[in-house]
């Protein structure tokens, strides 16, 4: 594989000591401008959190409305368009993009063991364009303000006659919409390929740490739902500003084919949203329970499986839009054989659970909190897709709670788990645990008093998208109003929650204790081989992949340690230059240790790491044909390299005295 | 991020290994990017599928008024250009940078071709009225005629803006062609591009029949 080896010109920047991809550049260009995954993995994160609260303090206005039976903080009007905003952003805006590009852009390069995706540019175009979308969705507000809820039905949208679209509001909101749809067809292809083409020398399909399988399942939908929807607004838009009769009724179009098309991308888009998600918990669940995997295959296919199903039930969102019965009874069928690996992946979480060695660390706090709102949320999915009890739920609270319990119970639980366990990596600072998992529990609580409440207030009928609520009954109107209350205040203590993360990650960027080691989570991917945080072309050398990503032979099922045909405890990963590096330099060693001011540690690892080359060299005739040939290539390289290093340890030495 | 580091290839990116991944990997990213036109264009032509099937009689007489010589002169110079365009990328792989760039110009020239008699038969369209729905004010064609001529103007519309998308990026492989970009050795701009064109050309022999000769 390894045959053009790391370009020399670079090899100084590897060099220098303490540089990583943070200070690698400095000023505020150098970030707009860059080609660096990781520096556009942080903008996306940094950009996405930020819409979260933004959306987040919406939702708190809707639910604060709420409280009370009467309008008394909006009037109508008013309150649909928080609720469209509320909705768009967190779907268009935030959710979609959080996980894949955010942490994804991060961490999946890192994992395959590359220097950046395959292409760089689009990379970062993605994310400018992903700003232009969401500043056309922004300029909606002040052009007016989008009332027609996230979706845009027809003919509601269409009609430049009705209540408040009489301005060029749903425009701009179409367009913006339009717009961020390409900036995830482009992560989507970047991914792709990305998976395809990078991996590292060794790491085959099956040794791709999970999270590569569901980001992979998750860019192929995004790659090929996201274009229809990207048509759909399209022609909604010409439709409102030019009149062609596809989704008009008054023109003779035909409003619920708006309806398909729409669902076409956006159910597909529901698990763009949930993959990523999963994705992330089959990390956390092996890495913080020290335990490998249980169902490796099943898991990575299923997510593919689930890519595939969720392509052919976007009808299950239109029971009740008069399409023909039979339409509807397989749609709900189909909607059914979604439960088949969504289920195969959380009993295999819960089956890795078993007999691990469970550190109830933030993380994985997140972790089991996914676990138990994501069950919820799927089996509550059941009821909305048979089509019997479907009728009585439809746009009740029910909906409104099923949907929380996937997008925010699990998708957006899943993401700060993972926040929390790429964190110290990321940006090399430590967040305090305590209040980690006090907010934790705190998101647990609060989410579930939101949420929970509404799946009773929506099995009594009460329907969504309503800014006052009057029944006819006052029995009825009592229990709306008390579990709206309840809800109400389950919101605030959700928020409290997510703004003590919000302050205390902030605060572990400037005040948090450094991250000293690679590995602080003794995970075995490869992201955690690298420098904490990385360094600009993220490995020193690229690394060879051995084994596979969760070989944990600690703990094994039966308790009896290490598995039985591995080498007792060799590396998993070799990041082969730094190894050479360090056991035949130990002056640049020494500088490294003296400016970090962790000598003792450094020196133990040390002397594991060349006691780990020993075993490797050990276990190399083991080896086949192929991986041997691929070494020896390596092996000369890094005699070149030392000759190298050893001109440039001079160098150093002599600027040194220079400076004295 | 391309700058030349001894004996690396000039165009090879830092980030890959080989000049072969490189190239692998950008057509690969190519073939999805193409994967998601197809599915961007089989929404209006599901469109399409709908409407006509709700509208069959005025899609029958609409089409009636649409151009069929134009449009058949159109096919004729799309296909003839998409065979300039393969002997152009042809001519980048065997080192035949005069053969590439002329080949290059051709097709560009054809693009145009294409999108001037475009031109005329649009105006002639709108200058009758037969336009989208809200502006419609031809007479005489039975049913609801405006639905045709929306989506003609749509489906047609949306091609001649990835024409005009293509004859950019068509200049744009001309210019570095004729700077000496491109040699056996790295071909993959001209041969994405050349995929690209393809995919527009294979868009029209599918709404050439469909907009044109629908009896």
């Amino acid at each position: 594989m390894a045959t053009v080896t790391t370009a020399n010109g670079h090899a100084s920047e590897h060099h220098e000591v303490g540089s990583n991809y943070l200070n690698a550049r400095k000023g505020v260009l150098s970030w707009l401008f860059t080609l660096d995954h990781k520096r556009i993995g942080v903008m996306y994160l940094a950009g996405t959190l930020f819409f979260f609260m933004i959306g987040g303090i919406l939702a708190l206005l809707v639910r604060t409305e709420l409280l009370t039976p009467a309008g008394d903080l909006f009037q109508g009007d008013t309150y649909n368009r928080v609720f469209t905003l509320h909705g768009a952003i967190m779907v268009f805006i935030f959710i979609i993009p959080s996980v894949p590009a955010a942490l994804g852009n991060f961490v999946l390069p890192l994992m395959l063991g590359t220097k950046d995706v395959a292409f760089p540019r689009i990379n970062l175009l993605s994310f400018w364009i992903w700003m232009l979308g969401t500043a056309f969705l922004l300029y909606s507000i002040i052009a007016g303000s989008v009332d027609t809820g996230w979706t845009f039905y027809t003919p509601y949208s269409s009609d430049p006659q009705v209540g408040s679209q009489a301005g060029s509001a749903i425009i701009w909101a179409l367009m913006g919409v339009f717009i961020l749809g390409f900036s995830s067809i482009l992560t989507g292809v970047n991914f792709i390929t990305t998976v395809h083409k990078m991996r590292a020398p060794g790491m085959t399909w099956t040794k791709m740490p999970l999270f590569i399988w569901g980001i992979y399942a998750t860019a192929v939908i995004q790659v090929l739902a996201t274009p229809v929807l990207a048509i759909t607004l399209l022609l909604l838009t010409i439709e409102r500003t030019l009149g062609i009769g596809i989704f008009d009724p008054a023109l003779g179009g035909d409003p619920v084919l708006f309806q398909h098309f729409f669902w076409f991308y956006s159910h597909p888009a529901v698990y763009i949203m949930i993959l990523p998600g999963m994705a992330i918990i089959s990390e956390l669940v092996t890495v913080h329970s020290k335990k490998n995997i249980f169902g490796y295959k099943p898991i990575a296919y299923s997510s593919m499986a689930i890519a595939i199903i969720s392509f052919l039930v976007w009808g299950h969102h239109m029971f009740t839009s008069g399409q023909s019965e039979l339409a509807s009874t397989v749609f709900s069928a189909l909607t059914f054989a979604v439960a088949v690996p969504t289920a195969i992946k959380v009993f295999s979480w819960v089956a890795t659970l078993y007999k691990g060695s469970i550190s109830l660390n933030t993380p994985m706090l997140y972790c089991l909190s996914f676990l138990f709102l994501f069950t919820i949320g799927g089996l509550t999915g059941l009821f909305c897709s048979t089509l019997a009890t479907d009728i009585h739920i439809h746009d009740t609270y029910f909906v409104v709670a099923h949907f929380h319990y996937v997008m925010m119970g699990g998708t957006v639980i899943a993401f700060l788990g993972g926040l929390h366990h790429w964190w110290p990596k990321m940006t090399g600072r430590w967040y305090n645990e305590n209040w980690g998992r006090f907010a934790a529990a705190l998101v647990f609580i609060g989410f579930n008093v939101t949420f929970f409440s509404q799946f009773v207030l929506g099995s009594q009928g009460m329907p969504r998208r309503y800014h006052t609520y009057h029944s006819a009954s006052p029995d009825l109107k009592a229990i709306f109003t008390k579990w709206h209350q309840v809800s109400t205040v389950g919101s605030y203590i959700l928020a409290a929650g997510l703004f003590i993360t919000l302050f205390y990650l902030l605060h572990s960027l400037f005040r948090g204790k450094k991250v000293a080691e690679k590995n602080p989570w003794g995970a075995k991917s490869l992201e955690w081989l690298t420098e904490t945080p990385p360094i600009e072309h993220n490995f020193h050398e690229e690394p060879v992949c051995l084994h596979g990503p969760y070989d944990y032979d600690e703990i094994s099922p039966d308790g009896q340690g290490a598995g039985a045909d591995e080498d007792d405890d060799s590396p998993l990963y070799l990041d082969k230059k730094t190894e050479a590096k360090k056991a035949e330099e130990p002056k640049a060693e020494e500088k490294k240790a003296e400016e970090k001011k962790a000598e003792e540690p450094k020196a133990e690892e040390k002397k594991a790491e060349e006691k780990k080359a020993e075993e490797k060299k050990a276990e190399e005739p083991k080896a086949e044909a192929k991986k041997a040939e691929a070494k020896k290539a390596e092996e000369t390289k890094a005699e070149e390299k030392k000759a190298e290093a050893k001109a440039e340890a001079k160098s150093d030495d002599e600027a040194d005295k220079d400076k004295k | 991020m391309s700058a030349a580091h001894g004996d690396h290839p000039k165009f090879l990116q830092h980030h890959f290994h080989s000049a072969e991944q490189q190239a692998s990997a950008s057509k690969l990213g190519m073939w999805l990017f193409l994967a998601q036109e197809v599915l961007f264009f089989g929404g209006i032509f599901v469109a399409y599928g709908v409407l006509r099937f709700l509208y069959p009689e005025t899609f029958l007489a609409a089409h009636a008024y649409l151009d069929v010589k134009m449009g058949a002169i159109n096919t004729v110079i799309l296909i003839t250009s998409s065979l300039t365009m393969a002997l152009g990328v042809r001519a980048a792989q065997t080192n035949n940078q005069k053969q590439t760039v002329l080949m290059l110009a051709l097709t560009i020239l054809f693009a145009c071709g294409f999108l001037v008699v475009k031109y005329f038969e649009y105006s002639h369209k709108i200058h009758v009225g037969l336009v989208t729905a809200r502006s419609f004010s031809a007479t005489g064609i039975a049913g609801s005629p405006h639905i045709f001529f929306s989506l003609y103007f749509a489906m047609t519309g949306l091609h001649g803006l990835h024409v005009l998308v293509g004859i950019i990026v068509l200049a744009w492989i001309l210019m570095r062609a004729r700077r000496g970009d491109f040699s056996s050795a790295y071909f993959t701009p001209v041969e994405n591009a050349g995929l690209y064109w393809h995919l527009v050309d294979l868009i029209w022999i599918f709404l050439f029949p469909l907009l044109y000769l629908v009896k």
